[in-house]
Formats: structure tokens, sequence, C-alpha cells
């Protein structure tokens, strides 16, 4: 009997829709605030480039791109900058691509699972998240004093490898990773080897993922200056380094690796310390240039993923 | 069944393509399978039967040495190969040269995500096989074998991926076939696939035996008993009962056989 009368209490639907109103507040309640922190991170970012838009778009000009820094802050310009970022970016992919891969591929299909492929795998994560001044100070040992690159394009070109290379291996694992058992079984029930598996099915299904990767990690990379600090880039350089390209035999010069250089958050950061308020427009259109750049790189990442996985469902 | 019956009066001296001698499997520390005799007659088709779990898989996986690809998989015994005698389990025996020997068409279709053309011929380019003329007429052979020419021959280079599953699968076959194995493993090849397509397979199966030893797990009662010659019943690890299809089936001498087969459990 009692049974009965309490389902009867439970049932009543002036009761049910009062519960329910007062559960849904908690939705509108979580929705406001959820909105409020979203609002906070967009409109700071969206504040802080409408800044910099405002102060740095009137300088941006051709002539910024193609002058030398200058004491005369509206003759000055970033092309010592932007070769130079174009440079170590250049050597930063043709060794982090390689070597980043590599391991990616090794750790996934290579490595026996035990306990030292297990830390290993721990530490390479974990060096993602590592300081990047400790990598500046690890080339500053290594590169520039123990193997005598100098203070040069080689050496930060080469630190800024060893920051992303944890990013490309992460993500080359995780893209071959996502590829189905059924498809490796497949090419292995035809008798392929362990090579033919990786070169003629992992690593081609896998390309967009692994770009993606690499484009991240580069633009992370564009951005760093702690570790090229650490190195000692030059923060005023008016010329360039010699061109990898000459008229004569071998027409390929090697030279420029080994030049002084800067790169475009130093020339920001050199701008941004001066007191002339001139200076500080030109440190907004190389921030404005700069950001320019990575949403260019992050959008071709997002343009390519899209592209080359259109074809492929798991 | 019926129609099968003719086949007990065959009286043709049957060929041995492969014999299989006291196999145990280890899991790790599980064993799998338990002490398996068997044989596989030359151009017929054998199928295994049994519940979930029974291993029969597992058996399959066995004879292209698919255990090998993950750690801590040991087997014991022979899977002895004729006609060159050959036990396909030894220790020196290169896993890769008996998948080259042996193809497996999968429970569900994996085609590679590359062209119709392409997929069909990668068993022949894992071989070295180069000339575009060899590899056109093989990819040609292996389609038409596998009943999917008729569809495909304007599309070659069409992405596999935008095949019906049915096709697909018929794909897979293809590609195993490419490479002339001397048997086709066919791991519940129909259980991804609607009635219809599930029917073409079961057809193209049943001709592929004039050419190929085929061995199947199928899940399937009716399938068995449909496709094949011989039909192995296992449970728990171990190889039950095993005869002429229509034996296991009408007068299974087997308890465990006959309850399973009239669907007292399984």
């Amino acid at each position: 009997m009692s049974v009965v009368l309490r389902m009867k209490s439970i049932n009543d639907l002036e009761e049910i829709r009062r519960i329910i109103g007062q559960h849904k507040r908690w939705d509108l309640i979580f929705m406001v605030a959820g909105i409020f922190a979203l609002m906070i991170a967009v409109l700071t970012f969206m504040a802080l480039f409408a800044h910099m838009l405002i102060d740095g778009m009137p300088r941006l000009s051709w002539d910024f791109f193609t002058s030398f820094p200058s004491r005369r802050p509206e003759a000055a310009g970033i092309l010592s900058a932007w070769v130079g970022t174009t440079l170590v970016m250049l050597v930063t992919a043709i060794s982090a691509v390689p070597l980043g891969i590599g391991s990616g591929v090794y750790l996934e299909e290579y490595a026996p699972k035990n306990l030292l492929t297990e830390i290993i795998e721990i530490n390479v994560t974990n060096l993602a998240g590592v300081p990047s001044i400790i990598y500046g100070l690890l080339a500053l040992g290594l590169f520039v004093y123990q193997l005598s690159f100098g203070q040069s394009i080689l050496s930060a070109g080469l630190a800024l490898a060893l920051l992303i290379l944890p990013v490309v291996i992460v993500a080359t694992r995780e893209a071959i990773r996502s590829i189905p058992v059924a498809i490796r079984e497949g090419a292995y029930a035809l008798g392929a080897t362990k090579w033919q598996t990786v070169f003629d099915h992992l690593l081609p299904y896998s390309s967009a993922g692994i770009l993606t990767g690499i484009i991240i990690g580069l633009a992370r990379a564009i951005g760093e200056t702690a570790p090229i600090i650490t190195i000692g880039a030059l923060t005023f350089i008016a010329f360039l380094p010699p061109s990898p390209v000459s008229n004569e035999f071998p027409y390929l010069s090697f030279e420029w690796l080994t030049a002084p250089f800067t790169v475009m958050p130093i020339q920001m950061f050199n701008w941004v310390s001066r007191p002339e308020e001139a200076f500080q427009l030109n440190a907004a259109a190389a921030g404005l240039v700069l950001v320019v750049m990575t949403l260019a790189m992050n959008g071709l990442a997002i343009y390519l993923r899209y592209r080359m996985r259109k074809n492929i469902k798991w | 069944m019926q129609t099968n019956q003719e086949k007990n009066v065959e009286p043709i001296q049957l060929q041995c393509k492969s014999e299989v001698k006291n196999l145990n499997f280890y899991y790790g520390a599980f064993n799998a399978l338990k002490n398996i005799d068997m044989v596989l007659h030359d151009k017929k088709i054998t199928a295994l039967i049994g519940p979930s779990g029974c291993g029969k898989s597992t058996f399959l996986r066995c004879f292209n040495r698919m255990h090998d690809l993950y750690p801590g998989n040991r087997y014991e015994g022979k899977i002895i190969l004729h006609p060159d005698d050959v036990n396909i389990l030894a220790a020196n025996v290169d896993p890769i040269e008996v998948r080259m020997r042996i193809s497996m068409v999968f429970q569900k279709p994996n085609p590679f995500p590359k062209s119709i053309y392409e997929n069909v011929a990668y068993g022949l380019r894992v071989r070295g096989i180069k000339q575009r003329a060899i590899l056109d007429e093989r990819v040609e052979v292996a389609l038409r074998n596998s009943a999917l020419w008729d569809e495909v021959k304007d599309r070659l280079h069409d992405l596999a991926f935008n095949l019906s599953g049915g096709q697909q699968q018929r794909l897979c076959i293809a590609r195993a076939l490419a490479t002339d194995p001397e048997i086709l493993l066919f791991d519940e090849p129909t259980s991804a696939l609607d009635p219809i397509a599930t029917a073409s397979i079961e057809e193209l199966i049943t001709d592929l035996k004039s050419k190929v030893t085929i061995l199947i797990v199928t899940h399937n009662m009716q399938q068995a008993a449909r496709v094949s010659d011989y039909t192995a019943y296992m449970y728990l690890g171990e190889l039950i009962e095993f005869n002429v299809t229509d034996t296991i089936f009408i007068k299974p001498k087997n308890k465990q056989t006959e309850d399973y087969i009239t669907g007292r459990f399984g």
C-alpha cells in the first residue's frame, strides 16, 4: 500500500515539471558561464590582434620587407629577419623531418615492446614539455662550442629541430597508429616485409597526419625566441647571409649555414625594447607578419589534412 | 545437402595438399589449439566450424604464420605443405615465404586505400614484378577469376573504397588470387556482407575450387554445408570431428558435433 502511494507521488506531473525546471536551471547557468569563459579567451586574442593591426598596418609596405633594420624607425625593415627566419626554418625542417619520422616509425613498428621502449616512449612525450630555453642551452654547449658550428643559422636550425622533434615523433606515431590493423595484416598476408608495409602503406596513409604534425611543429618553432637568443643570434644585423645559389660552379653554396643571423621574434624584441614610439609601431608590424605566417601555416595544415583524408576513411 | 550426396561415392584418389600433425598453439601461456591432426585435400574446400572462441580463426592463421606478427605466440607440431613436404611452422622457414605461397582473405573487406588496379597488383609488386604487360595480364586474370572484371574494367584506376562491400571483398579475393597461391584461406569472408553479396561470394568460392585448395572459417553452418567438401568441427581448441561435409551434417559420429549442428548449443 505504501509502495503504491509513493509511486503516485513520484508520477505527480506538477512535481515532475518542477524538478525538471530546477535541473534545467543548471544547464542555463553552465551555458552562460561557458560562453563567458570562451569569450575571455577569444576576445583577448582579438583585442591583441586588432591592436597590432591598427598599430602595424600603416607600416606594412614593400619597403618594410626589403629594408634592413635601421636607426631611423621609418626606414627600418625586416629583410634580415624574415630571410633569417626562412633559412633557420629550412634547416629545422630538413633535420627534424627525417629524424622525427624515422624515430616515430621505429617506435611504432619496429621497436620490441619492452621496458626500455616504454621508458623511451614516455620520455619522448615528456620532451615536448621541456622549456625551450633548455634546448637553447643544450644547443649552445653542443652545437656552438663542442661541434664549433658557431652562432650560426645551422646551430639555430638544429636547436629548433631538437625542440620540435617530439612533436613530429608523436604526430608520426599517432598517424601510423590510426591505420587499422586489418590494413597492416592485409599487406603482411601478401608477403610484404616490414619495410614494404611501412613504405608502401603506413607512410602514405599517414602522410596527412605526419604533415600536420610537421607544420604545427614548425609553426611553434617560428615564434621561438629564448633558445635563439641563448645560442647568440644578433639583434641588429644589416646584411644578408651568403646566397645558397650562385652563378658559378658548383652553383650551390652552404656558406649561409655558418653565417650570423637574426629572426623575426628577435627583431621584434629589439624594437619593443627601444624607447621611441615609432619603433613600437615597427614591432607591431613585424608581429603582424609573424602572426600571419603562423596562422597561414596552421591553415595549410588544416587544409592538407582535409584534402588528404577525404579519400581515406577507416 | 541432398545435391551434395553424389560426392560420397566419388571414387577418385584424393591428393593431399597439406597435413596438420599434432599442432599446438599458445598465446603466451594459453593453449589455444590442442593436438590438432587434419588434412587439406588438394583442390577441395575444407570448412572449419564451431562456436565463437573455439580456435578456428587461430587455426586458420597458423597456415600463413600470421601469429608471427605479434609477440608471445608459439607453435608446436607441424603443418606439412605438399608437394615439397616443407613444415611451414618450422623456425627456419621464413613466414614471408609461407605468406607468398598461401594467401588469405579477411573477415571484413580490407582493400588498401589505393586504386582497384594497385590493390590487385600489390602481391605482384611485392615480388618485384614491374613489367606493365605482366601486371596488366595478371590483374585482369585475377579480376576475371573473382567475377569482378566486368564491373570494374572501365574504372581500374578508381579508388577501391568506392566499391560496395561485396565488390570490395571480391577485390580482396582477386588480390589474394593474383599471385597464384597454393592454398587460399578465408576467415569468415561473408560475415560483414548482406545476403546477396554473401551468395555471390559463396558462388565464387565454389568456382575457385578447380584452381586452388581452400580452407574457410565460417560461423554459418549452412554456408559450410553449401560450399565445402570437408568439414572440421572445433570446440575449445580441439578438433572434435573431421569428415566429408555430408557425413558431418547428416550422421556425425560425435555427440558434441551433433548437438552443435542441430542447434542444441552454440
